[in-house]
């Protein structure tokens, strides 16, 4: 009897012990379908290090406001949050985060030097990559073909109007072409800023001097609403990145200028009725190459205020690594791992003959210069942001004027003169012009 | 009464309150219809009325989240906020009614109008003292934020009940002898229970529906199901048929009990409207 009880408080010494090791994080993220997979495999690192993780999900602009304010107030609530490629270097800079170089065994070589470089900032890399994308022409095949139309390697904007004409017809809800027009700093002016950097354009000269009403802006923002109005679907001003995914998955659009991430979503039959008669091209351009596609990356990074940091990393270094790429492939579809990221990704021959974009959207990414951006030099990095902590503002309430001026609540004129006011006045506030 | 004069011969009314009922009940009915569908169907235009329902939505939802975790945090939150709410706002409302001074109405007005203040006016504050107390992430934040939300409502509501009460009740039972308590406890809150009965269900509602504070102020452990809705909403790729399931099972707890409840919440309601 005493034999078994001594034995009954070993084994509860010895539970004890093992429960000390064990550490719950919580991780806070967005909702898109890569985000999902990586909760469902999660368990597997669960069972592998007998931690435990709590998923806090999130809509984008929320998960932002959330996290920011608990970084900015020191509450500590997230040991690993997904921030992008704007926030990091920023956040890095004020001390918000942890630095991720450095941990053992990890293959830092084989990630894009391109998106360690935009993870980065004071010579650290804050944040781990976890999927990344650019932007590029997504066309119905089936539809050019019918047409008699060619679609180049490299189409121009003037040869996208011809094809966007040709494709249009309103009376059966065929559209020549969809855009981004809801208004936010990651949507309508995501795409807007593509436009503005390739027909010449820039936000700001090398003495930080708004550019708004330049030229370049003027031209892009009426070609762009031209193309929108005369060719794109009703309603194109509340239009994101989902609206026009689902009204190209149903037939609707002829061709559709966005994130390469969609690909996978496109060529996934589940979620598309157009999977078999989708082809893609680079994305358009107009004067100059620089900025015409560009770059965003998803990244997991670790708070400052964070109490498990060792843990943490544990989790980032698994779950982006080239093991965990594999895994996804393997479990969930080759067309569904998280792309843009490792060199290894696109030498995969099992990724390279299910996913027939691997190569155009690796080469989009690898051709995206965040350090040139613009065809005049500039003063910031960043192609469809400047990257400084004032541009979420800024971006938002010009992507507001260019909504507005898309549905002729104004004019380009008028809308682009309020948004040179606006700007500049903000960075006269914050220090930059005098 | 009033169903009476729609039973006997308004046909108009009664036509134009089948049609509200319907313009009020097609968003639910639309969310309901969605939830079954695919998400490609959930998109199609012109939109899909007929079609094969799938539960793949439903199988998803159940397999990414823990449903109950966040459906036990709403329902611990509605009815401990609920409860709060009444202990503090049943006996505030009864000196305003029975009592009142100078100050009373301006004070009345003072409370409901802490109501028009934007909630995020003052996020930064209470995130602060929830940090410094250790209550992020907690029930009892919740709880008693929502509790400090409803209660200009739930006093305003009490107290028009309690007015409406004849002020002879209290002054007939002090001569029988019974001291204040036994007065608000025997005599006056079994006559204005309906009132109190649809005061908790409307409080119950509101905390239940509350997102502002739920998304900000937790993070898993006392996240309701607001907080699991939004959960459901993404950046990138299809989302409309998963969000309308996972809306379908925040709000079923909610509708069925109001279902069974709307008697006694009608009834407080019109308490004393018609005499």
């Amino acid at each position: 009897m005493r034999l078994r009880a001594i034995a009954a408080f070993a084994a509860a010494l010895m539970s004890g012990t093992c429960l000390a090791h064990a550490a719950t994080i919580t991780i806070a993220t967005v909702n898109n379908s890569q985000m999902v997979v990586m909760q469902k495999l999660s368990s597997v690192w669960e069972k592998k290090t007998g931690n435990h993780i709590n998923w806090v999900v999130l809509e984008e602009n929320v998960l932002r406001q959330r996290v920011t304010t608990d970084i900015a107030t020191h509450g500590g609530q997230f040991d690993i949050v997904t921030i992008g490629s704007y926030e990091t270097p920023i956040w890095g800079k004020q001390g918000w985060l942890t630095p991720l170089g450095g941990i053992s065994g990890y293959d830092y070589n084989d990630i894009f030097s391109s998106v360690r470089q935009a993870l980065s900032s004071n010579g650290k890399l804050w944040a781990l990559p976890f999927y990344a994308e650019s932007s590029f022409t997504y066309y119905r095949k089936d539809l050019f073909q019918q047409a008699g139309l060619t679609m180049p390697a490299q189409p121009t904007y003037k040869q996208i109007d011809q094809f966007a004409k040709k494709l249009t017809d309103k009376s059966k809800q065929m559209y020549g072409i969809c855009l981004r027009g809801k208004p936010g700093w990651g949507e309508n002016m995501a795409f807007l800023d593509t436009m503005v950097n390739t027909f010449g354009g820039e936000w700001f000269n090398m003495k930080w001097q708004a550019q708004l009403d330049s030229q370049p802006w003027h031209d892009a923002v009426n070609f762009y609403i031209h193309l929108l109005r005369d060719y794109g679907p009703p309603g194109a001003s509340s239009n994101g990145f989902n609206e026009n995914q689902a009204l190209f998955a149903t037939g609707h659009c002829a061709m559709w200028i966005d994130a390469t991430s969609g690909a996978g979503l496109i060529y996934d039959k589940n979620s598309s009725q157009v999977a078999d008669k989708t082809a893609f091209t680079a994305a358009p351009v107009d004067v100059t190459p620089h900025g015409s596609h560009w770059f965003w990356a998803w990244a997991l990074a670790i708070p400052s205020t964070s109490k498990q940091v060792a843990t943490a990393k544990d989790f980032i270094a698994w779950a982006t690594s080239k093991d965990y790429i594999d895994l996804v492939g393997r479990t969930n579809g080759w067309t569904t791992l998280p792309p843009g990221t490792r060199l290894s990704t696109y030498s995969n021959p099992d990724y390279l003959k299910a996913a027939p974009f691997a190569g155009a959207v690796k080469q989009a990414i690898l051709t995206a210069d965040l350090d040139h951006p613009t065809a005049n030099p500039v003063p910031y990095t960043g192609i469809q942001y400047v990257s400084i902590p004032e541009f979420e503002a800024i971006g938002t309430t010009v992507g507001q004027l260019m909504a507005a001026a898309l549905t002729g609540q104004t004019s380009v004129d008028s809308a682009l003169k309020q948004a040179q006011s606006s700007v500049s006045s903000t960075m006269q506030q914050a220090g930059y012009t005098q | 009464m009033s169903y009476g004069i729609a039973k006997k011969g308004h046909p108009v009314a009664g036509t134009i309150a089948w049609l509200t009922a319907l313009v009020m009940f097609f968003p639910i009915a639309w969310m309901l219809l969605a939830s079954f569908k695919t998400e490609v169907q959930a998109v199609q235009t012109p939109p899909l009325v007929i079609f094969k329902p799938t539960l793949i939505n439903y199988r998803d939802i159940f397999a990414e989240a823990d449903y109950l975790h966040f459906a036990w945090n709403s329902v611990a939150i509605s009815v401990g906020s609920t409860i709060l709410t009444l202990i503090v706002g049943v006996p505030a409302a009864f000196a305003m009614a029975f009592y009142p001074t100078k100050s009373t109405r301006g004070i009345l007005l003072w409370m409901l109008s802490t109501k028009m203040l934007p909630a995020v006016g003052v996020l930064v504050p209470i995130y602060l003292l929830c940090r410094d107390l250790g209550l992020l992430d907690s029930l009892t934040a919740l709880i008693v934020i929502n509790m400090l939300s409803n209660l200009p409502i739930a006093v305003w509501m009490l107290f028009t009940f309690f007015r409406d009460l004849p002020k002879d009740i209290i002054e007939a039972s002090r001569i029988d002898g019974a001291n204040l308590r036994q007065v608000l406890v025997h005599v006056l809150l079994p006559l204005v229970m309906p009132g109190i009965a649809s005061t908790a269900l409307l409080g119950i509602i509101l905390c239940w529906n509350e997102a502002f504070w739920s998304l900000n102020l937790t993070a898993h452990n006392a996240a309701p199901l607001t907080a699991f809705i939004a959960s459901f909403s993404a950046p990138q790729g299809l989302f409309w048929a998963k969000l309308s399931a996972a809306s379908v099972l925040a709000i079923a707890p909610i509708l069925i009990f109001g279902w069974i409840s709307q008697k006694q919440l009608v009834s407080g309601l019109t308490f004393g409207a018609v005499k």
